[in-house]
């Protein structure tokens, strides 16, 4: 038993027929082969999956990959433009904001939803805003000041 | 060294494929025909496995295979890697097997595997799996298992106990202890902890019958020794027949480190089944089968005299390492903890005792710091224990008992079994670290706080880290570490472009080697550090090395590294002299160029050397072409970074909440080679340290289940349960290596424990309080307060 689904993934229409409890994580890493999203629990509390679903980070581990039905996802691989990094992907390599870099995809989308709500935020809202986000390597700090400095960048 | 590469915060080189997703870790990673295992895992802590029927399982659709213990029984269990001082006492040795047929001792022991087409259908096959057990009695508390009446684990380990390992002078400090004019007792549990790197673990094997040869892709920080392990001690093959190859590793901290069953039957599997296949676990699994970190509970006797003189200090520990062995259990609460005991101060009696348990819990074994945290722990509570029964401020007790810049090279009374501290000046990172906190204003702050009902305090920890594990004569004739050898290799090239490729044995797994190795090379050879390719992580085409753990890859690595290049440099001179018909010993080597002493404009640059010496048609008499060299690097002594770090806390009346207000890390860890990146692995250090303080904790039922299972219920540190930290560094260069650095990837860890609960119960001192135990919740801290 297999549905059709159709969907925008960084700016490509995909279609595909999957089994209904297939993850969206597991549809993008390997159906799709964007491998840049992460899966490190399996329970929703690591935030290593998340990716935007119309715009708004989504864990890819907690939707099936038919709610994403007609939806416009975009995952790690879709943040650069014209061969140009974002200025968040700027802003870790600057900053140091990662060490395994196994977080990292998840973080920076996350820090991509919470710059379009919040285009300058502070020091606390930073770290509040990417607490559904697990990173066990850099203690957080440089992945502050990375955010910080694609907000800047943003900004001008 | 000229151009400054070495020691700029040169942004890294591996981060342009981690941020855009393109980099390939081993989940990625996908083989044309690869199947998928999923194992099924012991539910019982202890039991006898009377049958499991894997009729069912088999019979499902997409299911290629099903197998059990029983089917292979051919390979024997997997090596302990370093047994406390072997042959010189006895360890009682258990290990796993590929599958456990006959009995397990720990909740996630593998017990079957399915193989399938797709990993969702061999997940759905395990539950089709029958399997009979008899549960037997189970014992998770190591103090209760050495104990009369306590459920034997192994035949072979009377009353639990693996090894009784002991270091120091048991006399002397017992007349030390008698002699004291105080002395404090106390019982300090360093609880089990889930190391979680965010990648969890993994493996993928191929086999070619044809040429009879096994390829393992796993998530190691060694592939060298993964490869030794499994050839030499578990398939009995030579090691010409695997490669086993480390792709990109999402942090290790420890847990990849160790030889694994899952590793051993991949490769089984892929041999029997004539297709690749891939293993990745789930963090379920990570929580059960992946090994565990600390678990100690330790008695501590502290002998002083009443001017704060530290006299004596005996330590007696019982070090829970799991129902069976993980590769290097018995060397982490041995070597690596009882001969820290000293810390960073002049004691001049230490008797340390360690049982090394078994209990029906997952494996330990080392974890960020790997028993220096643990040892760092009992001095740095000890001193403070001290301070508090003497009342004498904590930061005067420290600088009375700081071994002093003379007394180096320091041997702590033997228990270094024959090594020395390197150097180093202990209460300079004090007094930096004190003045960044303005220590005598906090103690006034803290005590007008007081006065209003607001509970502050301020925790001081001053360590000593033994780093760069090598000296292998010290390994080899005295037991230290596994096997006899711990020295590190490079390979450097340059190429007739003037390109650099460097191989190296150790394994990145977010350290940045391939960032730091160039720096090291690029500043030395004198070349664009673009110029320098760093290669690793790949049994073919790396030298055979030890690998990426006890911070050893800068000062062990490194500096075989550096002594390639050195031996480079010498040859292209005396090329260069050939080329220039000089003399060789009038040849200068000065930023990528050789010239004749005096006449810098005619200089032959290191590209230019490189090129004649690959052409090959114009060499002196009896030169080999090409620039190429190989160093196997073994070092004099280990390196001994230290440091001093403060926390600042404010306990929340209402709800026992502990807030971070400052942390400052004053950390001396010899020459830096890139600021940035030693800054990183301070700051996550720290917060490791800080997760254990006050939020980690792994719990076991007496049944043996693990309550903290998911990422649900064990508790890593989030973004916001932290204020900026505040970093500084001296910096001693340590006169061990040419390179002159430390090591400093667990340094953090180490230090920021012991900080953070001497900041805790220096808050809670208004009720009393000596000593909590961690981690210190905030249910533990207002039960504390409310209570008084």
């Amino acid at each position: 038993m297999t549905h059709k689904i159709q969907m925008t993934v960084n700016g490509v229409k995909q279609q595909a027929q999957v089994e209904p409890r297939m993850l969206l994580a597991h549809f993008l890493r390997e159906t799709l082969r964007l491998t840049g999203t992460n899966l490190a629990c399996d329970t929703s509390q690591c935030g290593a999956c998340t990716v935007l679903v119309n715009g708004i980070s989504t864990k890819s581990c907690t939707m099936f990959a038919v709610q994403a039905e007609g939806r416009e996802v975009t995952t790690i691989e879709g943040l650069a433009k014209n061969g140009e990094l974002h200025p968040l992907q700027q802003g870790f390599w600057e900053k140091h904001g990662l060490q395994c870099g196994f977080c990292t995809p998840g973080m920076i989308m996350a820090a991509y939803d919470l710059l379009q709500h919040n285009s300058h935020p502070s020091e606390i809202e930073i770290r509040r805003g990417l607490e559904g986000n697990l990173c066990r390597c850099t203690g957080y700090q440089n992945i502050v000041s990375a955010v910080q400095y694609a907000a800047e960048r943003m900004g001008r | 060294m000229s151009n400054r590469v070495f020691g700029s915060a040169i942004k890294r080189r591996e981060d342009p494929r981690l941020i855009t997703g393109e980099a390939k870790y081993l989940e990625d990673i996908q083989l044309p025909g690869m199947l998928h295992a999923a194992i099924l895992r012991s539910q019982y802590a202890h039991a006898k496995i009377k049958s499991i029927n894997t009729a069912k399982a088999a019979k499902h659709p997409g299911v290629i295979a099903v197998f059990t213990g029983q089917d292979f029984k051919d390979l024997p269990a997997l090596p302990c890697a370093w047994q406390a001082e072997a042959g010189r006492i006895p360890n009682y040795v258990n290990t796993p097997r590929v599958l456990e047929s006959d009995r397990v001792t720990f909740t996630g022991a593998g017990i079957a595997v399915v193989v399938a087409e797709d990993r969702y259908v061999a997940e759905d096959a395990l539950a089709l799996i029958e399997v009979k057990c008899e549960p037997l009695k189970t014992v998770v508390d190591a103090e209760k298992a050495t104990q009369a009446g306590a459920p034997q684990l192994h035949e072979n380990a009377a009353n639990n106990i693996c090894m009784d390992w002991s270091c120091g002078n048991r006399e002397s400090t017992d007349q030390a202890l008698r002699d004291a004019e105080v002395v404090i007792q106390q019982r300090l549990i360093n609880q089990r902890l889930l190391p979680t790197p965010m990648e969890t673990r993994g493996c993928i094997a191929q086999y070619n019958p044809a040429s009879e040869e096994f390829t393992v892709w796993m998530t190691s920080q060694d592939p060298h020794i993964m490869r030794l392990l499994m050839t030499a001690f578990v398939f009995s093959i030579p090691e010409t027949k695997m490669r086993v190859i480390a792709p990109q590793v999402g942090g290790g901290f420890g847990t990849k480190i160790f030889l694994y069953p899952e590793y051993c039957l991949m490769a089984a599997l892929a041999k029997r089944i004539g297709r690749p296949v891939k293993w990745m676990e789930t963090r379920q699994e990570n929580y059960v089968a992946t090994t565990h970190g600390r678990d100690h509970i330790t008695d501590i006797e502290v002998g002083a005299r009443r001017d704060g003189k530290v006299t004596a200090l005996k330590v007696k520990t019982y070090a829970n390492l799991g129902g069976i062995l993980s590769t290097i259990a018995p060397g982490v609460p041995t070597t690596l903890y009882g001969r820290l005991l000293s810390g960073a101060y002049k004691i001049p009696n230490i008797y340390c005792n360690v049982l090394g348990v078994y209990t029906n819990t997952g494996m330990v074994d080392a974890y960020r710091g790997a028993g220096r945290p643990e040892a760092t722990y009992v001095v740095e509570r000890a001193m403070d224990l001290v301070a508090r029964e003497l009342n004498m401020d904590p930061a005067e007790l420290r600088r009375k008992n700081f071994i002093q810049p003379q007394d180096f090279p320091y041997d702590p009374v033997g228990i270094l079994a024959g090594l020395k501290y390197d150097n180093g000046d202990y209460e300079k990172t004090l007094n930096k670290a004190l003045e960044i906190v303005n220590y005598k204003n906090f103690r006034h702050e803290q005590a007008e706080a007081r006065k209003q009902g607001r509970y502050l305090g301020l925790g001081l920890s001053s360590y000593i880290e033994i780093c760069g594990a090598a000296p292998s004569s010290w390994i080899g004739l005295t037991g230290q570490g596994w096997g006899a050898a711990m020295w590190e290799s490079a390979n450097v090239r340059v190429h007739l472009t003037g390109k650099v490729v460097v191989t190296i044995g150790t394994q990145s797994h977010g350290q940045g080697h391939e960032t730091t190795v160039a720096q090291i090379v690029a500043e030395e050879l004198g070349v664009p550090i673009d110029d320098v390719i760093v290669q690793l992580g790949d049994t073919l085409g790396t030298p055979f090395g030890y690998g990426t753990y006890a911070s050893r890859s800068a000062a062990v690595g490194g500096v075989a590294v550096y002594n390639s290049v050195k031996k480079i440099k010498e040859k292209a001179a005396k090329l260069a002299a050939h080329l220039l018909e000089a003399a060789p010993e009038d040849m200068v080597y000065e930023d990528g160029k050789v010239y004749v002493k005096g006449s810098p404009s005619k200089a032959k640059t290191i590209q230019e050397i490189a090129g004649a010496a690959a052409l090959a048609y114009n060499l002196p008499q009896g030169m080999e072409p090409f620039l190429d060299d190989i160093t196997y690097y073994d070092p004099p002594n280990c390196t001994y970074p230290f440091g001093t770090h403060v926390c600042v806390v404010e306990l929340d009346k209402d709800t026992g909440a502990t807030k971070i207000l400052r942390y400052i890390a004053v950390d001396d860890v010899g020459r830096v080679i890139n600021p940035m990146i030693v800054d990183g692995q301070v700051h996550g250090g720290v917060v490791q340290g800080i997760g254990q303080a006050l939020w980690e904790g792994a719990v076991y039922d007496d049944n043996g289940q693990l309550v903290t299972g998911s990422l649900m219920d064990y508790a890593i540190p989030k973004a916001d349960f932290f204020p900026m930290l505040e970093l500084a560094r001296t910096e001693t260069p340590s006169p061990v290596n040419p390179l002159g650095v430390k090591g400093v990837g667990e340094a953090g860890t180490i230090a920021s424990t012991p900080a953070v609960v001497n900041a805790v119960v220096d808050a809670l001192s208004p009720f009393g309080i000596k000593h909590l135990d961690m981690p210190l919740t905030s249910e533990k801290v207002w039960r504390v307060m409310r209570k008084t």
